[in-house]
């Protein structure tokens, strides 16, 4: 039974269409969005907690250390409740579209990043905190060279917020609405072909989403290797 | 330094998110219709939603839940139609204001199905009451959708007529989930489930399972088509969903529903007027 | 020579400073004074407090007891520059690392660069500006920290062991450029444990053991005639072949 729900699920992946691909591109576009926007936010925010000197810090870094797990459709529910026409930002009209998905995403993705560069700038600070203070560098001039220092150690950052996007599907469910041809990605996707007892679909789908996220980090992996040989 | 670094990252983001944004900028006109996980998974839409898009250049983007959740997406303003089955909460729901009206469009059938085994004999049963009393009789394993879905609702309504609570039993299964999902659940473990024929004809992974017990009129499964109230939600877009409503109670519209098969099986049957 | 540079940081007065964290003694009650020019080195066996003197010069630390005093002006927020013994190399370009302690000045791109370009060539890094800073070798490291102290033109510059580790060779390229440092203005106060080095460098030298400063005395004399008992042990065992005092 496995077994020929994987062989058929090979034959299928010779097979994709057009319609896969836009599946495919969609959750690219969606959770590429998301982790843009936890880049800007989350390592920058990661970086301060890391830097800054405020009451109740520890308190902060537990909090975002716990956000980590923060349950997708919980997430969705939010962004919907957020979104709805009968929410407060129901205005905008956002509600099934890519945006309204890159926003859940986005709420998904920033704590596990500034976790990630809390504790990488963290230790960056430990040793450079006293020269860049005889330098009187302003806090936030601390915060942007030690981000910059730290951006090769931060694209494990970055690929773990693109592995978490990428793979979820409670959130993208909930306000996007797996709407075919418009709000349908990969993981939802994979959803409703499991739903239609379409199983060896449903797994050529996962084959591809696997290969896609191997092939960012086998990327990442290269650009990091190139960049430490270069930056040491 | 740090400083380039970042103007060099900004540069590309504003491209980046402009580019993940434009494609729901389309300019053709579209309608949000909230619909059951039945119809989606029955593969109605991806038959008819093509043919009206052509005629009529609109295009319908489905949101799939249980009748219950898309009555409730329609009450927040969320949807600008609904095709649901459910038809004391769709009169409820138009009845509250929510909806304008709503209008007979199709129905098919729910059927029972279980193991080819049968260990309760449903087969034998009398009228689809009986089977749901034989069930509990003999303690075998039922899969109940439990998310207030329009088949939720109609599994309820039989074991009010057999005069059973299963809520608890161990031998009653809450899934909580969609219509599919249930029977994945029912396939895996060889037990008996409550579907509407849409589905479970396009249904691919059923292992044991086979259809027990249909046909008797109580089966009867109705979808009716309701236009969300613009009065409500002033953004509802009501010529474009009226548009909608009419053409699946139109000859054309009758015409496509009735063209959707599986395997020469007809899934959907258009109301009489 | 630069209108933003505090006229008055000497002579710094230094009296009574005490640093004892969680009560252990590292600074005993300092009291040195120095004068507006030269190159003073700080000699004295391992734990002497001689990095930490350098720290609470440079406000890294806040001392429990006793006063810095800058001329007759307040505690300067600029002009007073450390060199760590192993300075912090940012994974850039030399070029960058280089022009780095510009950043808070507010100075253009354009102009940080020039500045840099002009300076790395003084301290023979010319053709080094576009190589990872992490690449260098000990003695280009050490050049390139003096050069981005240099570069902020500070009236006071601190240095904690330049040369430790380093090969003769390398070690002369450093005092070299310590020396055109001090020819530009700067008054240096620098840690060594190299003895032929404070011979070559120093016009004066203070001797600190236990968190005390035991003697602040001319080089020349210093060497030829140690006032202190703990000096003198202390030449004794660096230089054996000169018993002679």
């Amino acid at each position: 039974m496995l077994a020929a729900t994987f062989s058929d699920a090979l034959a299928l992946l010779a097979t994709f269409d057009h319609r896969v691909a836009e599946i495919v591109g969609l959750s690219l576009r969606v959770s590429g969005g998301a982790v843009v926007l936890g880049t800007l936010i989350g390592l920058p925010l990661g970086a301060c907690i890391a830097v800054g000197r405020f009451p109740g810090k520890a308190a902060v870094s537990v909090l975002i250390n716990g956000l980590m797990g923060l349950p997708s459709v919980v997430v969705g529910v939010v962004v919907y409740l957020l979104l709805s026409r009968s929410g407060p930002l129901g205005g905008l009209g956002l509600l099934y579209t890519p945006p309204a998905m890159i926003v859940a995403q986005t709420l998904l993705v920033v704590p596990l990043m500034a976790a990630i560069a809390r504790q990488v700038v963290e230790d960056a600070w430990q040793r450079y905190a006293e020269e860049l203070a005889v330098m009187r560098f302003s806090w936030w001039q601390s915060v942007t060279t030690l981000l910059y220092d730290c951006r090769h150690s931060l694209l494990v950052a970055v690929l773990a917020g693109l592995g978490r996007a990428m793979s979820e599907v409670g959130a993208v469910m909930i306000v996007g609405g797996n709407i075919d041809r418009a709000t349908r990605v990969m993981t939802t996707a994979i959803a409703l072909e499991t739903s239609k007892g379409d199983l060896p679909l449903a797994i050529a789908l996962g084959i591809v989403l696997i290969l896609i996220i191997l092939a960012l980090n086998a990327l990442a992996f290269g650009l990091r290797r190139w960049a430490t040989r270069r930056f040491g | 330094m740090a400083h380039d670094f970042l103007k060099r990252i900004r540069r590309g983001i504003a491209g980046l998110i402009l580019a993940s944004v434009m494609p729901c900028a389309s300019a053709a006109e579209s309608i949000v219709l909230a619909s059951t996980t039945s119809t989606e998974q029955s593969g109605l839409f991806d038959h008819i939603l093509p043919i009206f898009e052509k005629a009529s250049g609109i295009s319908v983007k489905v949101v799939a839940l249980g009748t219950g959740q898309a009555l409730d997406v329609g009450r927040r303003g969320d949807a600008d139609a609904l095709l649901v089955h459910d038809r004391a909460a769709e009169d409820k729901f138009v009845a509250e204001g929510y909806g304008s009206y709503r209008r007979d469009v199709m129905y098919n059938d729910f059927v029972i199905v279980g193991p080819g085994a049968d260990p309760a004999a449903v087969k034998g049963a009398a009228d689809a009451t009986g089977a749901f009393g034989r069930i509990a009789g003999k303690g075998a394993v039922f899969i109940s959708r439990a998310d207030k879905s329009g088949t939720h609702a109609a599994e309820m309504r039989f074991w009010k007529a057999a005069e059973i609570d299963p809520v608890g039993q161990g031998w009653y299964k809450e899934a909580g989930t969609g219509m599919g999902p249930t029977l994945n659940m029912a396939a895996g473990v060889d037990g008996y489930t409550l579907s509407d024929r849409g589905t479970w004809a396009n249904f691919k992974n059923r292992q044991n399972l086979t259809i027990l017990h249909a046909g008797d009129p109580k089966l009867f499964n109705p979808y009716g088509a309701i236009l969300v109230n613009p009065d409500k939600h002033p953004h509802v877009k009501k010529a474009a969903a009226e548009r909608f409503i009419d053409w699946l109670t139109s000859d054309a519209g009758r015409e496509a529903i009735a063209s959707y098969r599986i395997g020469g099986e007809q899934l959907f049957f258009p109301s009489k007027r | 020579m630069n209108s933003t540079r505090p006229a008055s940081l000497f002579p710094l007065r230094i009296r009574g400073l005490r640093y004892a964290p969680d009560g252990r003694e590292v600074l005993g009650g300092i009291d040195l004074e120095l004068g507006d020019e030269g190159i003073t080195l700080m000699l004295g066996p391992n734990g002497a407090g001689k990095s930490m003197l350098l720290r609470a010069l440079c406000g890294l630390l806040e001392p429990c007891s006793g006063e810095i005093i800058w001329g007759d002006g307040p505690r300067p927020t600029q002009g007073v520059m450390l060199v760590f013994q192993q300075p912090m190399m940012l994974r850039a370009s030399v070029l960058e690392n280089a022009v780095l302690g510009l950043r808070p000045a507010g100075l253009r791109r354009a102009e940080r660069r020039a500045r840099g370009m002009a300076m790395l060539a003084r301290v023979g890094l010319a053709d080094r500006v576009a190589d990872s800073a992490r690449q260098l070798s000990g003695g280009e490291r050490q050049r390139l920290a003096l050069a981005r102290a240099w570069l902020t033109r500070p009236r006071l510059l601190l240095l904690d062991e330049p040369t430790a580790s380093l090969d003769p060779t390398a070690t002369a390229q450093v005092e070299r450029i310590i020396r055109e440092i001090r020819t530009d203005g700067t008054r240096i106060l620098m840690v060594t444990h190299n003895l032929g080095q404070a011979t070559r460098l120093a016009d004066d030298i203070v001797f600190m053991a236990a968190g005390r400063v035991c003697e602040h005395t001319p080089a020349q004399r210093f060497f030829s005639r140690p006032q202190s008992e703990e000096a003198r042990r202390f030449i004794q065992g660096e230089l054996p072949w000169r018993m002679t005092f």
